[in-house]
């Protein structure tokens, strides 16, 4: 169970990477007249951006197998600069958009930039699209309990309004930002003209480094978790065994073009187990069930948490609802669905215990 | 000296961000702010690096 785990929680590391590369290379290719792919391309659209994409990859994973210190000791200085260019390439295009006094703003925000009507061919994001996805785009880390693999833990709780600063301002700010870009930009999608639209060269250097300071980590972790599930390998063999799978995703647009998507699926895929940790912890014992039983049991795989890893997706996959919505209502099934599973798993496997 | 980097550091800070503000209500071009935007950014990457090493560390980079 754990090895499938490790396995599916990397290849999603490296398909977030790979969005995060594919990022990066529509800024890398802006000197070289490369066509940027559009919002409905699915393959690559010219030998140029393969080969950007390629050199994008090649440094990004060079600097994963180096190691994470260094890259997140650049990241540290990166990011105050990285905000402020955001802030300040969205005033810039304000003008653009016909806005001159901020007593106007609400006024051109409404018929403007967020206007209600989506781009044809997409679907409406409404308030609680907004709600669910700004909860659950972490869902992976925050409830799959991604990080697991890489036994990432805060040593103090205080660490918790760090999470909370980059999420108001990283998150929040930052896509509110991106509106008013997107808006200015009118029909371009790629994220490195766009910033290069509001704030010339520094905003084409801030998407790579966006993409790099975010590829980077994911890379990383995506190294970790494969390492688990195949300890003999040293971890730069598997981290750039890693990068090269990455940098082949990332050489196809779609995924970076429908990332909300990817992004909600990757989420979708690993919150079962997140859900099974969970009860396994806190609601077994309370419930006079054995925490860990497969352990406990010497049984290589956990029936219960593998049964219910299954039937939660297909459910949440069954369910008439856009994938955004499938989180809340799958953890809850997963939660039921494994409480119920092992308790009928410790019943009939209790000999196996007490011999 | 990381007193006087981190002055210019911050200074960077503000030519990436203080000139948009001008381009938003009509006083400076576009143009000008992007190159003021370049500079802040050579500014915040060349000095911020030695503001913020702590003493006895290397910051890599």
């Amino acid at each position: 169970m754990t090895f499938v785990y490790n396995v599916v929680n990397a290849l999603m590391f490296c398909f977030l990477a790979g969005a995060m590369i594919s990022v990066a290379a529509t800024a890398v290719g802006l000197p070289l007249s490369m066509p940027m792919p559009e919002l409905k391309d699915m393959f690559p659209t010219s030998i140029t951006w393969i080969v950007v994409v390629f050199c994008v990859g090649f440094v990004v994973t060079s600097l994963a197998i180096l190691g994470f210190e260094k890259f997140a000791n650049f990241a540290k200085i990166c990011s105050p600069w990285m905000f402020l260019v955001f802030v300040a390439a969205a005033l810039a295009v304000l003008p653009k958009l016909g806005l001159t006094s901020f007593g106007d703003f609400w006024t051109v925000a409404t018929q403007k930039i967020w206007t209600g009507i989506p781009v044809e061919g997409q679907s409406k994001f409404t308030f609680w699209h907004v709600m669910f996805f700004a909860w659950f785009c972490n869902m992976a880390m925050h409830i799959g309990m991604a990080d697991l693999s890489i036994l990432r833990y805060a040593r103090k709780w205080t660490y918790g309004f760090t999470s909370a600063f980059g999420m108001f301002l990283g998150h929040y700010v930052a896509w509110v930002c991106s509106g008013i870009l997107c808006a200015a930009a009118d029909v371009t999608v790629a994220p490195g003209p766009i910033a290069y639209m509001g704030a010339g060269v520094a905003g084409a250097v801030c998407v790579v480094i966006a993409g790099w300071t975010t590829a980077n980590p994911t890379l990383y972790r995506a190294g970790l978790a494969l390492q688990a599930a195949t300890p003999d390998w040293k971890r730069w063999k598997v981290t750039a065994a890693a990068g090269l799978g990455t940098t082949i995703a990332a050489c196809f647009p779609a995924l970076v073009m429908r990332l909300l998507d990817f992004v909600a699926l990757y989420g979708l895929i690993l919150m079962p187990m997140g859900a099974v940790i969970f009860a396994d912890f806190w609601i077994l014992p309370r419930l006079g069930l054995r925490r860990n039983f497969a352990e406990a049991s010497r049984s290589k795989i956990s029936w219960s948490a593998a049964i219910s890893w299954l039937v939660t997706l297909v459910v949440a996959f069954l369910l008439p609802l856009e994938i955004f919505f499938k989180g809340l209502p799958g953890f809850f099934i997963a939660l039921v669905l494994y409480v119920l599973l092992s308790s009928v798993e410790q019943r009939m496997k209790q000999n196996k215990i007490l011999s | 000296m990381r007193i006087l980097a981190l002055f210019i550091a911050v200074a960077g800070l503000i030519l990436t961000v203080v000139p948009s503000f001008f381009v938003f209500i009509g006083t400076l071009t576009w143009q000008a702010h992007a190159r003021l935007m370049f500079i802040g950014m050579l500014l915040w990457f060349i000095f911020a690096p030695i503001a913020m090493k702590k003493k006895g560390s290397h910051l890599n980079i």
